[in-house]
């Protein structure tokens, strides 16, 4: 198991080296000076100069890139093209909102997605099932922030249940906190809870249809027992990939989200940035969300090598 | 003297003689959830087609005297804030949709294919370096990746389909790959190479047709993914620029004037919808008749029920 272990997290940092050039050549894919783009109609020559010098960009490629990855090594990004404040720390102020959005959607994909499949696998062919199987159509195929769009219109204009978006820090005040992330979790949150849904549907039924399962059954188990003590175990290891590629692919999801609803967090942070040319900022902003999915996926490989062990030995 | 063909025939029986490409129709005309994706499908693409003849005024015609007006017999989506005939832009975006899905599918298949054929094929350090490069390419979400790659290159249509295509590249060289790795080493493809044929001829006539089932099937799921992708772009002002119309673009204007007019934002979300529906609808009716695990799966659940 450890040199399992070793071997993804060696695999994960080479990931990471070869994120680190896609970003670092973002900037250098910008067709002209992005100093100058950025600054735009505040150019001014001194303030160019200066943001030049500071982010290495009159050096030759290859140093550039040295020296950008050592300071990225130590938690320099260099600074806002924009505001001149360091890039790090305008990501790590806003990290702890994406992340709980995140965790929330995460809980509403678990919470909704795992029972329903376990249920309307078990009952396949009922009412339930019918129901649960054509939500999850609609749910893979509609747009995370549409559907945003339209509980916002139902939640907040025409119920008035919840805000329509912003943030309240939970320190200030738990319940505003709350009441802001519902709609946003949801947003993201069912969207992905229709992908496990089917992925655990599925997961299950086939698991309903093994030899051991008949074999238990035939042998005297209760269809409870069996369910728990040998479907559920061996549905375990597709379930667990699902939701690891679902934070994924929530932390994407999130960032559209994040727009919507005015949440501060770094899917906003990235999209100012686009909008303000401040390409320092974006490259951070990418390589953090990176970064994250690297270690969800790191994380997500080696819980299913623990779970299934022949993966270890691959 | 008989023919040898002949004599091998005479025993089988005539289902084997069907070709796989009657069976697979026919398997996915027996689906009804495959059906009614396909008739989706085709209502869209006619729409598509004939987009000029059935929208009843110009894109960018605005009647001011109408503006935000609900749904009537006169605008049957209602008008957006400047008079705009919402149904006609609706019916108008639904080409760039469908071409930004298509066109961008293709890209990620025209890269991803060779990539999994070559990969698979060679192996060794090829196999590692390629496999590695789109590991890293998957080492980024989608969406944030496409916005990477569009700030960079300036937000337009061609650069968002650009985008669009390099992300869902991986996916296509990562399923040829797979599906070329069990080919490898068949017996008809150790034949071929006993015979002399080229490394081209093999994978071109002997591995790329029997490689195409799975890739077909992502084809389909691909064009789903791409076109909620074109949306989410276009939605943050990435993508389709103004005044042409997009869903995505529609959604971001609609959002200000949510209160006095919801249906400028509830309309051209129900066309993504219905767009990406019918992808998923097909693409889930073609793996169930192309991809025989699926296939047993779905057998076997008919006969536990």
């Amino acid at each position: 198991m450890t040199g399992f272990i070793v071997r993804r997290f060696g695999q994960m940092l080479l990931a990471l080296l070869g994120v680190s050039v896609i970003v670092f050549a973002l900037i250098h894919l910008v067709p002209g000076d992005p100093v100058r783009i950025a600054l735009g109609t505040r150019y001014d020559p001194d303030i160019h100069a200066a943001l030049v010098e500071r982010a290495g960009l009159d050096r030759p490629i290859p140093i550039q890139y040295a020296s950008w990855l050592g300071s990225a090594l130590v938690g320099d990004l260099g600074v806002s093209f924009r505001s001149g404040q360091p890039v790090t720390g305008m990501v790590l102020e806003r990290l702890p909102a994406t992340l709980t959005l995140a965790g929330a959607a995460l809980l509403v994909a678990v919470g909704v997605g795992i029972p329903l499949g376990v249920v309307s696998a078990v009952r396949s062919g009922s009412k339930l099932d019918y129901t649960a199987t054509a939500a999850s159509q609609v749910g893979v195929s509609v747009p995370d922030f549409w559907a945003g769009i339209m509980y916002i219109l139902l939640f907040s204009l025409i119920l008035g249940w919840l805000p329509p978006s912003g943030y309240v820090s939970p320190l200030e005040d738990f319940w505003g906190w709350l009441s802001h992330l519902i709609l946003p979790a949801l947003s993201v949150g069912l969207v992905s809870a229709s992908i496990v849904f089917r992925f655990v549907r599925s997961a299950v039924l086939e698991a309903l249809n093994q030899d051991y399962t008949r074999t238990a059954r035939a042998k005297g188990l209760s269809r409870k027992r069996v369910l728990w003590d040998h479907v559920l175990p061996n549905a375990w290891i597709p379930i667990v990939t699902i939701i690891g590629l679902q934070l994924g692919f929530m932390l994407g999801g999130v960032v559209v989200v994040e727009i919507l609803f005015a949440w501060p967090g770094i899917g906003r942070l990235a999209f100012v940035a686009v909008g303000d040319r401040d390409y320092t900022v974006l490259q951070g902003t990418v390589l953090y969300i990176a970064f994250m999915f690297l270690i969800i996926n790191l994380f997500v490989d080696i819980l299913y090598g623990w779970l299934d062990p022949r993966i270890r030995y691959d | 003297m008989t023919d040898p063909a002949a004599v091998l025939d005479a025993g089988d029986p005539p289902v084997e003689h069907r070709s796989r490409l009657r069976t697979t129709v026919e398997t996915v005309l027996r689906n009804r959830l495959a059906v009614a994706g396909l008739i989706m499908l085709t209502v869209l693409v006619v729409v598509a087609l004939f987009a000029p003849l059935i929208a009843p005024y110009g894109i960018n015609e605005p009647d001011v005297a109408n503006r935000l007006s609900g749904p009537s017999l006169d605008h049957v989506f209602g008008t957006d804030n400047i008079g705009r005939d919402v149904f006609s832009r609706v019916v108008i975006a639904s080409r760039v949709s469908l071409q930004v899905g298509a066109i961008s599918v293709g890209i990620a298949v025209a890269l991803g294919v060779p990539i999994g054929l070559i990969s698979g094929y060679y192996g060794g350090r090829i196999d590692s370096v390629l496999m590695r490069l789109m590991d890293i390419l998957l080492s980024i979400p989608a969406i944030v990746l496409a916005i990477a790659i569009l700030a960079a290159l300036g937000p337009n249509i061609f650069n968002a389909m650009v985008a669009i295509g390099i992300v869902y590249t991986p996916i296509f060289a990562r399923i040829t790959r797979g599906s070329v790795l069990s080919l490898r080493d068949a017996v008809f493809v150790r034949a071929a190479r006993s015979i002399g044929a080229t490394d081209t001829r093999i994978i071109a006539t002997h591995i790329l047709p029997n490689v195409i089932a799975p890739i077909i099937v992502q084809t389909s799921l691909s064009l789903a993914f791409a076109i909620l992708a074109e949306a989410a772009l276009s939605f943050l002002g990435l993508g389709v620029q103004p005044p042409d119309p997009a869903w995505g673009r529609m959604l971001s204007e609609g959002r200000g004037f949510f209160q006095q007019a919801p249906w400028m934002a509830l309309f051209p979300g129900l066309a993504i919808l219905f767009t990406v529906m019918s992808f998923n609808l097909v693409g889930d009716g073609l793996r169930d008749a192309l991809d025989p695990q699926q296939r047993s799966l779905i057998e076997s659940r008919g006969v536990a029920e």
